[in-house]
């Protein structure tokens, strides 16, 4: 199965001044797109050339499982982007949050704090356990909580990458910056559909 | 006692076209001072306080993680600085050239190692060329600001040259192309002062 860069839901100056055209067009069209054409390329001929991308990330290691959770993790962060996005989510996925971090704005807190202090490159993650019990958790390079039995619901990318062009060493600038993008309505659907 | 941020040894703008003056201004007064600060802080009150830089990433394993990340990070951009010149670039002399050629079997062999250590180290990081306590030259790469002076470093010895793969290091001006940022820093080494740590 040939992997595909997926198209994106918003234009790629969609998320200025937040997020520049810029940084998108290297970010989606040439980091993303390279992790996609280095999967196709480091699966051919092997039993991995017909998995499915999940598949992949909890299967393998070196250069193919980094290359298939750098996929899987920018589909995540980039498809629950948008222009205008923002506030807080609804429903269930508001009342868990509520639940397990005290406030809407304790979690916000607590991500961003993941997300300032996780040194190095990775991600960010809101994941929910098997019980559907909610953490943030940080993971390294191209880690994906999926390998730990986790559900991601939403991420952040802090690679230098994502952000360096628009606000250079200030990473906390960025971060809040993202949470004027993110698309609760997916990330709701996500939880409700765990 | 607490560690001061270096100067640089040449202007902001110096190491321009290879290495542009944004980059290098941010990286030393933003990073590098981030390093600094937080290594002092790190190490306020405990029994580090007072010891030289040397010392402390000798015994890392038994630090907690800003020790090891800032003092690291504090260290290595020192190194590095002094390891790039206006007047740079250019092959290895000396003892250095000998000991390249003969564990290498060339400059452009050596160049060509060095070059793939940098490029394929993924995530941040560093690529080196160290010495080890046998006198041999061995090139890794290590991730995030670990060093080859880290007790618990994979490969131990002296760092004869390092190189930053931070995205930090490059992506104002290169972007994604990290291998283009590699072969720029070719054009600013400062062979001399790899060669000094060599021989010493």
């Amino acid at each position: 199965m040939k992997h595909e860069l997926p198209k994106l839901p918003y234009a790629l100056n969609a998320l200025e001044p937040l997020i520049s055209q810029r940084t998108l067009e290297f970010h989606y069209g040439k980091h993303h797109q390279a992790y996609v054409n280095n999967l196709n390329n480091l699966i051919e001929g092997t039993s991995f050339e017909n998995a499915d991308l999940v598949d992949i990330i909890l299967k393998s290691d070196g250069g193919i499982f980094n290359n298939a959770a750098q996929v899987f993790n920018h589909t995540f962060y980039f498809m629950a982007l948008k222009p205008r996005g923002g506030g807080k989510p609804r429903n269930k996925l508001y009342d868990a949050l509520v639940y397990t971090f005290g406030t809407f704005e304790k979690f916000k807190e607590e991500f961003s704090k993941a997300g300032a202090t996780l040194f190095g490159s990775g991600w960010v993650w809101l994941v929910a356990d098997a019980n559907n019990k909610l953490s943030i958790v940080k993971t390294s390079n191209a880690a994906n909580p999926l390998c730990d039995n986790l559900t991601p619901i939403m991420t952040l990318d802090v690679w230098e990458h994502a952000y360096y062009l628009d606000t250079q060493n200030a990473r906390p600038k960025y971060i809040e910056n993202f949470w004027e993008l993110i698309d609760w309505e997916l990330i709701e659907t996500r939880f409700e559909n765990l | 006692m607490s560690f001061e941020l270096p100067k640089l040894p040449y202007a902001y703008d110096a190491l321009e076209p290879h290495i542009d003056a944004r980059t290098m201004e941010i990286h030393h007064s933003k990073h590098h001072a981030g390093y600094t600060n937080n290594l002092n802080a790190a190490i306020a009150g405990t029994d580090l306080d007072g010891k030289c830089i040397g010392e402390i990433l000798a015994s890392v394993s038994r630090q907690s993680a800003a020790i090891r990340n800032n003092g690291g990070g504090y260290y290595n951009h020192d190194l590095f600085w002094k390891l790039m010149s206006p007047n740079g670039g250019g092959e290895p002399t000396g003892e250095l050239q000998k000991a390249i050629n003969d564990t290498f079997g060339g400059f452009e062999q050596f160049k060509d190692k060095f070059s793939k250590a940098a490029a394929t180290r993924f995530g941040s990081g560093w690529a080196w060329l160290v010495k080890l306590s046998d006198g041999s030259l061995k090139i890794c790469s290590t991730p995030n600001q670990d060093n080859p002076l880290m007790d618990d470093a994979e490969v131990k010895g002296t760092p004869i040259l390092g190189l930053d793969v931070w995205e930090h290091a490059y992506y104002l001006k290169f972007q994604n192309r990290r291998p283009d940022y590699i072969s720029e820093f070719f054009e600013v080494i400062n062979w001399e002062e790899a060669l000094k740590r060599f021989q010493d």
